[in-house]
């Protein structure tokens, strides 16, 4: 990995763009940002579920919601600093997938994508009425909060510094398990899951390790962006259709690759943010990305990376 | 000594006993062929060899040890490979890619960058070399026979299942098949295979196991097979089979 052009080009491109705004100041170019690597992040890890295993999961931003919670809870009420909580969050979403996983992941398919969203109308349901989380009505955090962060103002941009090291690490954690021995095990298992049993391959093991990895790294972010958004209630924390969109965002950039997800977010977030300010779209953005889907599906199922590295084989070197 | 002993194994699928009460035993060293009118049951004996499905009774003892009912992808680590009738090829890997799995989580557990090496010196092996970078989906059928060989081999088993690796063959293919089939054996892997090409099967067994509606009928040398009065009332309801059974034991 620390040998490859590939991954340093990876690395490099997002370091640049993550840095811009931190260069420049500017807290409109920080907030672009700080969507699109939050997207680039959650994008990539249903990647290692979605892309390198086959496993369909509808109910990513489960794991999203369910971080911001533990982590804005233990901010809230226990005082932890952000730091802590993100790595509590995201390691309580890994072992509640660890744990699902090791039930769920005996299904295959279809079967398999209707329980994730069963999963997520449970966790959802669960936690509008769990008094701890603040029920339906959800938590906020005192403004004071962030004067340890040096002001308001201040804890923005360092919740926006942190996300960047996650996306970094969620990405540079993408490429290690795609030129793994672990991740060709996931591969195989993507393929022809029976046949790789019969190769070797550890499924259960290999399916739940993979669940569990895609789970850790959107729970990080959802402590950062409820962090950032001060308060937290189940309609925001659980939002359905931003699990369809990330999916989307998945195939458009081309599943199974590290720059798929890479790409795919940053293009969908500049469209949605197109569709979403243009007066003739407004309301329709989520009826645009059934579309798109629906149209890469039929026409480019290999996405964007899919189709430049079938079609321009140079450039397998430098985008893994 | 005995590789691989199967005691008194029997599986059903609702009504259909698919094995009755099978024993049998696989010397180390040697090619022991399976053959059997179709629907024998010599398929569901190797998915229950190697733990696609739990036997309802009986036991498969493999290098001392019981493994019935163990999972497929620790029997395999255990090493018994296979390569199976109709071809599993990971379709959007790479020839090499589809090898290195074989390499990496077989018996000998390596790391990607030893199964690398593995890899290409078995596509050498079976003739697929030139083929390495090509997705396994492009490959003829032909082809992907050798892939599902050389994904079983990379795994360095001490026990291969070959489950008609020659179906499907061209005369020519089938010489170069049965050529490698001799290579592994000399290599020191145990060969259990199922064939319905006769004469290859009996040209190349050191022993052979009748199967038929899930029972071993008759157990011996090719020569003793070709003879044997219940083999060859077996093979009657198939005239085809019958046929090449005399013509394999006359040539």
């Amino acid at each position: 990995m620390w040998r490859s052009i590939s991954w340093w080009f990876t690395f490099l491109v997002l370091l640049g763009a993550g840095l811009w705004p931190i260069a420049s100041g500017s807290a409109t170019g920080r907030e672009d940002m700080f969507l699109i690597l939050m997207l680039v992040t959650l994008a990539s890890s249903l990647n290692i579920l979605l892309g390198y295993t086959g496993y369909v999961n509808f109910g990513h931003i489960v794991f999203f919601g369910l971080g911001g919670y533990v982590g804005f809870y233990l901010m809230h009420r226990h005082g932890w600093s952000l730091g802590p909580a993100m790595i509590a969050g995201g390691l309580a979403t890994a072992a509640l997938a660890l744990i699902l996983g090791t039930i769920i992941l005996r299904l295959r398919g279809a079967y398999f994508a209707l329980a994730t969203i069963g999963i997520h109308e449970a966790v959802r349901a669960f936690v509008a009425n769990f008094e701890p989380f603040g029920g339906a009505t959800g938590m906020s955090l005192n403004f004071a909060v962030y004067q340890a962060y040096g002001g308001a103002a201040q804890a923005l941009w360092i919740a926006y510094g942190v996300l960047l090291v996650v996306t970094l690490l969620t990405v540079g954690i993408s490429f290690a398990v795609k030129h793994s021995k672990f991740g060709l095990g996931l591969m195989a298992i993507r393929e022809d899951e029976d046949a790789a049993l019969v190769l070797g391959v550890r499924g259960p093991w290999a399916k739940t390790m993979a669940y569990a990895l895609s789970a850790l790294f959107p729970g990080m972010v959802g402590v950062l962006f409820f962090f950032k958004n001060g308060n937290i209630e189940p309609g925001d924390a659980f939002r359905l259709h931003l699990s369809i969109e990330t999916l989307v965002m998945v195939m458009l950039g081309g599943q199974g690759t590290v720059w798929g997800p890479i790409l795919g977010a940053a293009l969908y977030e500049r469209l949605r943010g197109y569709l979403l300010t243009s007066p003739l779209f407004k309301s329709l953005h989520l009826a645009f990305a059934g579309m798109l889907l629906l149209l890469i599906i039929l026409f480019v199922p290999a996405g964007v990376i899919g189709w430049l590295r079938a079609r321009f084989p140079a450039t397998r070197r430098v985008i893994a | 000594m005995s590789l691989l002993e199967i005691q008194g194994v029997s599986k059903r699928f609702g009504g259909l006993q698919a094995l009755n009460r099978v024993s049998l035993h696989v010397s180390e060293g040697e090619i022991l062929g399976l053959i059997g009118p179709n629907g024998a049951g010599k398929t569901t004996l190797f998915n229950v060899i190697n733990g696609v499905y739990r036997p309802e009774e009986g036991r498969v003892i493999f290098r001392g040890q019981e493994i019935t009912g163990r999972p497929p992808y620790e029997i395999a680590r255990l090493g018994i490979a296979r390569a199976h009738q109709i071809v599993r090829p990971l379709h959007e890997l790479t020839v090499l890619e589809n090898v290195m799995v074989g390499a990496c989580f077989g018996r000998e557990n390596r790391s990607l960058r030893e199964a690398r090496e593995i890899a290409l010196a078995v596509l050498e092996q079976v003739g697929l070399a030139g083929k390495r970078d090509v997705e396994a989906a492009r490959l003829n059928v032909a082809e992907k026979k050798r892939l599902e060989l050389a994904r079983a081999l990379a795994a360095r088993p001490y026990l291969i299942l070959l489950d008609e690796v020659l179906a499907g063959l061209n005369p020519t293919e089938v010489a170069t098949m049965l050529e490698v089939i001799r290579a592994i054996r000399a290599s020191g892997i145990t060969v259990l295979m199922i064939e319905h090409l006769m004469h290859a099967v009996m040209n190349i067994s050191d022993r052979i196991v009748v199967l038929d509606y899930g029972e071993v009928i008759a157990e011996g040398t090719p020569q003793e097979i070709a003879h044997h009065p219940r083999v060859i009332e077996a093979y009657l309801g198939d005239p085809r089979l019958s046929q090449s059974l005399l013509e394999a034991h006359g040539g």
